[in-house]
């Protein structure tokens, strides 16, 4: 096989931490070579020196046999190296043509871009509408046009960073085939995923890295999803076990009827009358593509979004206009999607960090007015040796926390008071497989002992690992909860297309 | 050879202490750069301006009595900024204050007994809060920017004072002049400490020490600090920032209108059609040097005082213009905020070559 890229001993250092230590890849043309590793193992310093955003501290990078440096993006894109970013980098209000015009270096006439996007974007199977704001479009469409968009450059090597993360299964599916077509036309694509599953399938070969090392190589169409986390987490991964204990459904601790509430902006989603019971005993999974109202559901019910006082029951009281601190009082407990800035405060040691969520429930953490910084200290250590919360020193600032550490951090301090309502939003989002194995079995421990848990997530594989009863979030509508051995992926997959919002409007 | 800003992955204690010192260095060597340009000697410029009044009794009673008005403001605009409320108006809450303050003497002369001069320092704060919650309310309802709102109400606020005492509240037996009556006995703050010091000073210095302790032991005062750093996770924590908002300018335009007052009680005896040299906006360097902390501030308003009495130091001793005062003011201000940077930031010296732009923002 040709040779298309060849690393040779990549270092980055960043201060103290070795971000990549002598990395050593080879990706041949018309290889989808998959990289995995837990979060903060290197995979993105990686793709970067790859992409120009960053500089290597030492070892060389050969294009086709030859060493290059590559200083920036655009000598990247020269040399025939496109990135697809998790994170999109469009204007919303302005059209697929003019976002695409932006980003190419020589865009040509307007009306002669928009031809050749929509002939470009039809024969890979991605069909395009130029003249569309992107404002209006979903995100598996938005995801598209940073395609086409790398596509028009005509690239020999394709980075994809979580590209599926934001997609219904069928939209993975489409992806999939574009990547097998590209890949049949001698184009390479380095992907980058946490989801297994999905690498098992279409990737003809895997790196794994472990510290910013290369830790193995494999075919992963020869290995299962469990070794292949094995070999990221560095040993084996407890799996999660939901079915073993069949949950014993009790009184309906949080309802939801006919919620709904306006976008609170051009770009927020409205909450289409959701109606919901959630039972003690159950974890109910709420699933979904991004930004199709998961988190004004989330700020409905945690009391930061107040909406009509019957719209909301916790135990049985209305509470839909309460705060958040009245819910609380109630033994409802809520984990934002966002761990830096909503559900943390960057600046603030993790103890302060305690007082955030909990200077109201009864810890004794405030008397007279005063916080007591004893009772949060000793708060701290024991959430901190309870769910394994690893730290480079006593009580450090909550943005000193790798993403992994944080979560386990935010989601424990709410375990810890034993609540009787959990609403979670994306509980293991870019967690490793190490510490989301521990979070999901926390959730499903929480509730057998009682208590009503909401998982929101965007992780089907979370889903189906944790859920009892599964329902689907689709434009702010909510489709009726089935339990978790009626549904598969074909039907969430249905219900998160739009099914969920027809289903919606007749309830 | 090149400079790189590397983000630390904490807040630097050492640097959150070591950047004011820092600031202070390069304000003075800017300072002795502007006097010799001017053609002075710049040592004795530097030892005219931040040494000499600290020698003399006289200076050093004047500088405490310039710090205590910058003290008590800059206290309450450390309120406003820890919970980011861009409050920049407290000159005119100062003034409104000392208006509200000299409602009293000025209106009911007749009026003197024990109860004259607490009920003085009430409305001074009361007015300078009321006159502060303008631009919170306008803020909360229509999303204003609290910025411009309160800046431009500090020239209201002193037209208004103007045209009081240059119209109603002109003194009738004063010639014409622009100038309030003179305040009766029962209406000036009494000095203490053997005449030495006002009593305006003490009550500075109590105000600022149980500021120092809410805002480091209570709930209200982690209120403030999370708010200030991320709105977002306040209102998770159950905090309005609506109501913040108008506390923190309430308690700022309150501590700005109690300065107000005592500074025309204490000292001027009597409106004038400038009663204040720009005390409100020096605060807000006092606050910002003094690391929006009370026990720093005492110290920076200290500093910031030694500014105006140095101005006038050099300009009688050598002639140079006392808006060298000014200029100093602008340039701490200046250095601190760029000090502040390395409190998140390291500096690292790159030696060789890097791609542009992107390389520092990882």
């Amino acid at each position: 096989m040709d040779t298309l890229l060849d690393a040779r001993g990549l270092t980055k250092r960043f201060g103290d931490i070795l971000a990549n230590d002598k990395v050593d890849l080879v990706i041949n043309k018309g290889e989808i070579h998959a990289l995995l590793g837990e979060n903060g193992a290197g995979k993105s310093t990686l793709v970067k020196m790859f992409y120009g955003s960053l500089e290597p501290d030492g070892g060389e990078i050969l294009w086709r046999g030859k060493q290059v440096a590559i200083g920036n993006p655009a000598a990247a894109r020269e040399l025939g190296i496109g990135m697809v970013f998790q994170h999109f980098s469009l204007f919303e209000a302005l059209t697929v043509v003019e976002n695409i015009a932006l980003a190419l270096p020589d865009p040509g006439k307007m009306a002669e871009l928009a031809k050749r996007i929509e002939s470009v974007s039809v024969d890979y199977g991605l069909p395009l509408n130029p003249a569309d704001i992107v404002a209006d479009l979903p995100v598996g469409i938005r995801q598209r046009i940073e395609i086409v968009r790398c596509l028009l450059q005509e690239p020999q090597l394709i980075i994809m960073d979580e590209p599926t993360s934001v997609l219904t299964p069928q939209e993975a599916d489409l992806l999939f085939l574009t990547l097998q077509r590209l890949a049949s036309e001698g184009c390479a694509v380095l992907y980058i995923s946490h989801r297994l599953e999905e690498v098992k399938r279409i990737c003809h070969h895997a790196t794994i890295l472990r510290h910013g090392k290369v830790v193995s190589e494999c075919n992963p169409a020869k290995e299962t999803p469990a070794t292949l986390a094995s070999m990221m987490v560095g040993a084996d991964v407890a799996s999660v076990s939901a079915g073993a204990q069949k949950p014993r459904i009790g009184e309906i601790r949080l309802g939801l009827s006919n919620l709904s509430a306006k976008a609170a902006t051009p770009f927020a989603t409205a909450l289409n009358s959701i109606s919901l019971e959630l039972h003690a005993g159950e974890v109910v999974a709420i699933a979904g593509v991004a930004g199709n109202g998961q988190g004004e559901l989330f700020d409905a019910i945690s009391g930061e979004m107040p909406v009509a006082q019957e719209m909301i029951r916790i135990d049985g009281r209305p509470c839909g206009s309460r705060s958040i601190t009245w819910r609380r009082r109630q033994k409802a407990a809520f984990v934002p999607e966002e761990r830096l800035g909503h559900g943390a405060v960057p600046g603030l040691k993790l103890s302060q960090n305690i007082v955030l969520t909990r200077h109201a429930t009864g810890d004794r953490l405030t008397g007279g007015g005063f916080v007591s910084t004893a009772r949060a200290n000793a708060l701290e250590k024991h959430i901190k040796q309870e769910f394994d919360v690893r730290m480079s020193h006593d009580d450090p600032e909550a943005r000193s926390l790798s993403g992994g550490n944080l979560q386990k951090f935010v989601v424990g301090r709410e375990l810890d008071r034993r609540p009787a309502v959990l609403v979670v939003n994306q509980p293991t989002w870019g967690v490793d497989a190490g510490a989301a194995a521990l979070i999901r079995q926390a959730l499903i421990d929480l509730a057998r002992s009682g208590s009503a848990v909401l998982v929101i997530s965007q992780d089907l594989d979370e889903i189906f690992e944790i859920a009892d009863r599964i329902a689907v979030i689709s434009r702010g509508y909510l489709s009726a909860a089935d339990p978790a051995e009626e549904m598969n992926r074909e039907r969430v997959g249905l219900l998160m297309a739009g099914g969920a919002e027809a289903q919606g409007e007749v309830a | 050879m090149r400079l790189e800003l590397v983000k630390r992955k904490e807040r630097s204690k050492t640097m959150a202490l070591l950047s004011p010192v820092i600031a202070i260095g390069l304000t003075a060597l800017a300072a002795a750069i502007i006097f010799a340009v001017s053609g002075h000697n710049p040592l004795v410029g530097l030892y005219k301006f931040f040494v000499e009044p600290l020698t003399q009794q006289w200076s050093l009673q004047a500088t405490i009595a310039k710090a205590t008005p910058l003290v008590l403001i800059g206290c309450g605009l450390a309120v406003c900024y820890l919970s980011n409320n861009w409050n920049i108006g407290a000159e005119g809450q100062f003034v409104v204050g000392a208006l509200f303050g000299s409602a009293l003497p000025v209106l009911f002369p007749e009026f003197e007994s024990g109860a004259t001069l607490p009920l003085m320092l009430i409305f001074g704060a009361v007015g300078g809060a009321l006159w502060a919650l303008i631009p919170a309310v306008l803020k909360n309802w229509f999303n204003t920017n609290e910025i411009l709102t309160s800046l431009m109400l500090v020239y209201v606020a002193s037209l208004i004072l103007d045209y009081l005492v240059r119209g109603p509240w002109r003194d009738p037996d004063g010639y014409n002049f622009p100038e309030s009556r003179l305040f009766s006995d029962a209406a000036i703050v009494p000095n203490v400490f053997g005449g030495t010091m006002s009593l305006s000073t003490p009550i500075t210095i109590v105000i600022a020490l149980i500021l120092a302790v809410v805002l480091a032991k209570t709930l209200k005062g982690f209120e403030i600090r999370v708010m200030g750093e991320s709105p977002r996770a306040g209102s998770f924590a159950g905090f309005s920032a609506k109501r913040l908002t108008l506390f923190a300018f309430a308690l700022a335009g309150g501590l700005a209108g109690l300065a107000g007052t005592m500074e025309v009680s204490g000292g001027l005896n009597q409106l004038l059609p400038t009663i204040s040299p720009g005390y409100g906006f020096t605060a807000i360097i006092v606050a910002f040097l003094g690391r929006l902390n009370p026990i720093g501030i005492i110290i920076a308003g200290f500093v910031l005082a030694l500014s105006y009495i140095g101005g006038e130091a050099v300009q009688s001793a050598m002639g140079v213009s006392n808006k060298i005062a000014s200029v100093i003011q602008g340039l701490l201000l200046f250095f601190v905020l760029a000090c502040d940077t390395l409190i998140l930031y390291r500096i690292r010296f790159v030696s060789h070559h890097a791609p542009a732009g992107e390389a520092s923002h990882v």
